[in-house]
């Protein structure tokens, strides 16, 4: 595994249930993510691409194969390194963004620094400076209801990445989003992907996907095909 | 070329224009997407001057001639602006052909043949996604104009793969139709239905 790998999916599947009422969720999944990478996964709803998220993220653990995230085989962790390992490496993004209404937007982004036993002010520092590059450092003391959805999600990109996360994992996150809003969180993710971390947006739209270097295609638990983008001018600018 | 022709004269009503003027305003305001020739652009303006709808005045000393609307011309441009656009009878798409004929054949692998075409036009997407994403200042007018045209294309790409996860599904659950009616045995199924797969068991492929 190169340094520049962040994720590598080695066979990796799950089965639900045995014998005749057995349900395949995922069947021998290969799959990588460097550093600057975006990739997306594709699939009809019951494809496997929800599964394939929390099994990367150290949620859910496969029936089969292997999970290797920063260079760390999740098999061999107990529960209380991989608990470690989500807080410190692994951001998440859902589509219902899951701010922790009683608190403001800073306080959500340095709560996972905190239970990781940061110091208050070191990660309300680091809070801070994650929501300016999101374009909300004025928004920092407000709650989420007092946030637009947009906003609100840019929030939860702040705290995926606060502390130098590298890998996030992003479930839907347009998905509760209007389509100029969609587009600039998107644009925000893939900044952060540029900027050097690594990036799974799951997403059932194509225009979303697009967002990604490359777009893995999943159907009944198996990658069915990938497209990766070549040239960067495929229309020159006025 | 109708379009062609209703954009210049749109151009014109705004001032009026040397010919080559012209064709830079239309290249750059439409992000130079679709490239004009300079003859055409003069084929055109012959054209709106016999229709009465532009006139030629002698301009600088080269003897290049300035192009003004006429309040015809200045009618028409409104027209063009405010009526919707009316497409012809549906074009001949060779995609939708494609699968329509693919589908009426024997032994044809329609889900290789939906998914090889999935990734092409994803990759097209991905091309003009990331030449969006490249930077760009959108408070600029021509940057804007540029935007209106790539978003056109990444919707009409958007909307070509979303007919096909259509397609495939269609063509899934018809294929289950058949077989239901016992028309086709189970193993030339060409893609099995998203039911049926829920309950595949582990050793069945």
């Amino acid at each position: 595994m190169s340094d520049q790998q962040l994720l590598r999916l080695d066979g990796v599947s799950m089965h639900y249930g045995v014998g005749a009422t057995a349900v395949v969720a995922l069947a021998g999944v290969d799959l990588t993510v460097d550093r600057g990478e975006l990739v997306a996964i594709m699939g009809a709803s019951g494809s496997g691409k929800s599964t394939l998220l929390t099994i990367a993220g150290g949620l859910t653990k496969p029936t089969g194969g292997e999970v290797i995230v920063d260079g760390r085989w999740l098999s061999e962790l107990d529960p209380r390194q991989l608990a470690a390992l989500r807080r410190r490496t692994l951001g998440f993004v859902f589509q219902d963004f899951n701010l922790v209404p009683a608190l403001t937007a800073l306080e959500n982004v340095s709560l996972p620094l905190e239970l990781d036993g940061w110091k208050t002010s070191k990660a309300r520092r680091a809070a801070r400076d994650a929501l300016g590059v999101v374009d909300l450092a004025d928004r920092a003391n407000h709650y989420p209801d007092d946030l637009s959805g947009g906003q609100q999600q840019r929030v939860a990109i702040a705290r995926a990445v606060v502390g130098g996360r590298s890998l996030i994992l992003a479930d839907e996150p347009t998905g509760a989003l209007d389509s100029t809003t969609g587009e600039l969180v998107l644009r925000m993710l893939r900044h952060r992907v540029d900027a050097g971390a690594g990036g799974i947006l799951v997403t059932h739209d194509p225009r979303h996907a697009a967002w990604a270097d490359r777009i893995v295609f999943l159907r009944d638990g198996r990658v069915v095909g990938s497209s990766e983008s070549e040239t960067v001018d495929a229309l020159a600018r006025p | 070329m109708v379009t062609i022709k209703n954009s210049l004269l749109a151009l014109l009503c705004e001032r009026p224009h040397y010919g080559y003027e012209l064709r830079q305003e239309f290249e750059s305001r439409t992000g130079s997407t679709w490239p004009l020739n300079i003859g055409q652009v003069y084929t055109t303006l012959d054209r709106l001057q016999r229709d009465g709808l532009v006139e030629s005045m002698a301009g600088d000393a080269e003897g290049r001639k300035v192009w003004h609307v006429t309040p015809t011309g200045r009618d028409v441009a409104a027209g063009w602006l405010t009526r919707p656009i009316s497409r012809p009878a549906p074009s001949r798409d060779e995609l939708a052909m494609k699968l329509a004929i693919a589908a009426s054949l024997e032994g044809v692998d329609m889900p290789a043949i939906i998914q090889t075409q999935r990734e092409a036009t994803a990759r097209t997407l991905q091309d003009l996604t990331r030449t969006k994403a490249a930077g760009g200042d959108p408070a600029s007018p021509h940057e804007l104009a540029w935007l209106l045209v790539v978003d056109s294309m990444i919707f009409q790409a958007e909307a070509e793969i979303r007919w096909l996860d259509h397609s495939e599904q269609r063509l899934s659950e018809a294929a289950a139709g058949r077989r239901a009616a016992g028309r086709i045995p189970r193993t030339h199924e060409a893609d099995a239905p998203r039911a049926a797969t829920a309950t595949r068991t582990k050793g069945e492929r």
